[in-house]
């Protein structure tokens, strides 16, 4: 029998603001200008909207937006969703329940994040009073990180990708296939800010060692800019303009215990490996179906080890998997299309899922999938949360 | 024994909650961790409940100092001012012959000597008149 929320709840608009370094606009006003697009991309007014779902510190609050937008009738709200960057995908699953289950109609999902010019994640422990760090982690890295000297997601993910490379044998070339497939892709994309920026493979092993096992071209770009998912029922996407995007399967996951890494048995056993299966399960689809995967590129190693949480290699293979121009355009399996954190700009996995609607739609002119009839997107966060949606047209 | 350090520059641990506990033995040089006296599990970080069995009943039993390096990461960019005179830093995940797994600065060990399941033992950094700060060295 078919999973109840299969299918039932689509992307029905998506919008974006432009992806800069430095902006003059606040991250509430790029939300709203994204949101405004995403509604006019869906065909419907605020007045329609009954439902917001938006993260805190990655989006304004959902009653700030409710009020900005004129939302009157306002009867779903979400203010934090789970894991920074896995909040995203999560929110398309908090969304789509609450539309199957008839607790809304319309839902709004804005990210606006000024990763650049506003506080950075490389200021945790400075500017940022770890005590105010949302979720459980700020405790952990006040107390036992932090005067470690970890205390930033490029040190809590690097003893991850150093066990995984250790384990494996995982060359830096592995890595750097993704940071280049990113950039190739970028490329193809008008909004991506490394757009016309050149990489080569050589420039990314020569590029220096920020925190080994990360070269600065294996982290993610910090940002400022918006944007923003409208989702509805299956039966009322009929009656809008664009192509209905479903969600197909959907799921999250967290690895265990969820506020440590230190104390995981298995450090490579992440939010994903749990939650993927589920998606695929409820989907009724196989990796090898997939046409693209938008997988969060907060660093590269982290789409290594995600690619073999998703199923599409198997543990430890990834390495391999991504040589020949498997995960670029025109390959087995296109990943970050877009080109993603690391070439695109940092919406905290926002993209990702517009992405993965425009791909579906076959909105992307010299970047489109050819034929994308179904596709993945996840999210990652904190400290290796994990979310996932199988997307289909 | 490691010396008194008045010019320590990093970062001071927050001591919240149950951690005050634990840092109350790390002054002392002594490294404790939670063990559960209803199932005798060890456990680390601090916290209030046995995740194995459920019971809010512990004591805090004294750790061998030893273990073997599961991961680690080193730092070469500081992030931080505080850290601009530390870097290169690595920082290890060390499993303990307890079971339990731990982060720490690692010590007088270079970089490059540093492998999953390298030998080695806590060291303690005197950080400030109320807190000494756990490390670890290579053993032997
Ligand atoms: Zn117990």
């Amino acid at each position: 029998m078919a999973h109840f929320l299969k299918d039932k709840a689509c992307v029905v608009g998506v919008g974006e603001t432009r992806y800069t370094r430095g902006t003059d606009t606040t991250t509430l006003q790029d939300a709203l200008q994204a949101s405004a697009r995403a509604l006019a991309d869906a065909g419907l007014k605020p007045h329609d909207i009954d439902g917001i779902v938006s993260n805190a510190g990655l989006a304004p609050a959902p009653e700030t937006l409710a009020a900005n937008l004129g939302v009157r009738e306002l009867r779903f709200a979400v203010g934090n969703t789970v894991g920074g960057g896995a909040g995203a995908c999560a929110g398309l699953q908090i969304a789509a329940t609450a539309i199957a289950c008839g607790l809304a109609r319309n839902v709004l999902m804005p990210v606006g994040w000024h990763s650049y010019s506003g506080l950075r994640v490389r200021k945790l422990g400075s500017e940022v009073d770890l005590a105010t760090v949302p979720g459980p982690i700020g405790a952990t890295i006040a107390d036992f990180y932090m005067p470690q000297g970890a205390f930033v997601p490029a040190h809590f993910y690097g003893w991850m990708a150093t066990r995984y490379v250790q384990e494996y044998g995982v060359r830096p070339e592995a890595a750097g296939a993704v940071a280049l497939a990113a950039r190739r892709h970028a490329h193809l994309n008008p909004l991506a800010y490394m757009r016309g920026r050149t990489l080569t493979l050589e420039d990314y092993l020569n590029s220096r060692i920020v925190s080994y096992p990360f070269r600065l071209n294996d982290c993610c770009l910090e940002t400022d800019g918006a944007c923003a998912i409208v989702m509805t029922s299956a039966q009322r996407a009929r009656d809008l303009p664009k192509t209905p995007v479903y969600i197909s399967g959907c799921a999250e996951g967290h690895p265990y215990p969820d506020d440590d890494f230190g104390a995981r048995t298995d450090l490579l056993h992440i939010g994903l490996t749990d939650a993927a299966p589920k998606a695929f399960e409820m989907a009724q689809v196989r990796p090898a179906d997939l046409d693209f995967a938008q997988v969060y590129d907060c660093f590269t190693y982290v789409v290594l080890i995600e690619l073999e949480a998703l199923g599409v290699c198997g543990r430890g293979e990834a390495g391999d998997f991504v040589r020949g121009g498997r995960i670029e355009l025109g390959g087995d399996l296109p990943i970050l299309t877009h080109g993603g954190l690391l070439s695109e700009a940092h919406l905290a996995g926002a993209s990702h899922i517009v992405e993965a609607v425009r791909q579906l739609r076959h909105e992307c002119g010299e970047r489109q999938v050819k034929d994308a009839e179904v596709g993945v997107v996840t999210g990652w966060g904190d400290f290796g949360d994990g979310s996932i949606a199988i997307l289909r047209r | 024994m490691a010396s008194q350090s008045p010019q320590y520059k990093l970062p001071l641990p927050a001591r919240i909650g149950l951690a005050a506990e634990f840092y109350r033995y790390c002054k002392e040089h002594e490294l404790r961790f939670q063990r559960c006296t209803g199932c005798g599990a060890w456990r680390h970080l601090p916290r209030p409940m046995c995740g194995e069995c459920g019971s809010f009943d512990y004591q805090w039993a004294r750790s061998s100092g030893r273990g073997t390096v599961y991961s680690w990461i080193t730092v070469v960019q500081p992030l931080l001012p505080a850290f601009n005179d530390a870097v290169p830093y690595s920082v290890v995940l060390v499993d303990m012959e307890e079971g339990v797994r731990m982060v720490a600065m690692l010590q007088d060990t270079a970089p490059e000597a540093l492998r999953i399941g390298m030998p080695v033992e806590v060291v303690f950094e005197d950080a400030a008149a109320e807190i000494a700060l756990p490390r670890f060295k290579k053993s032997g």
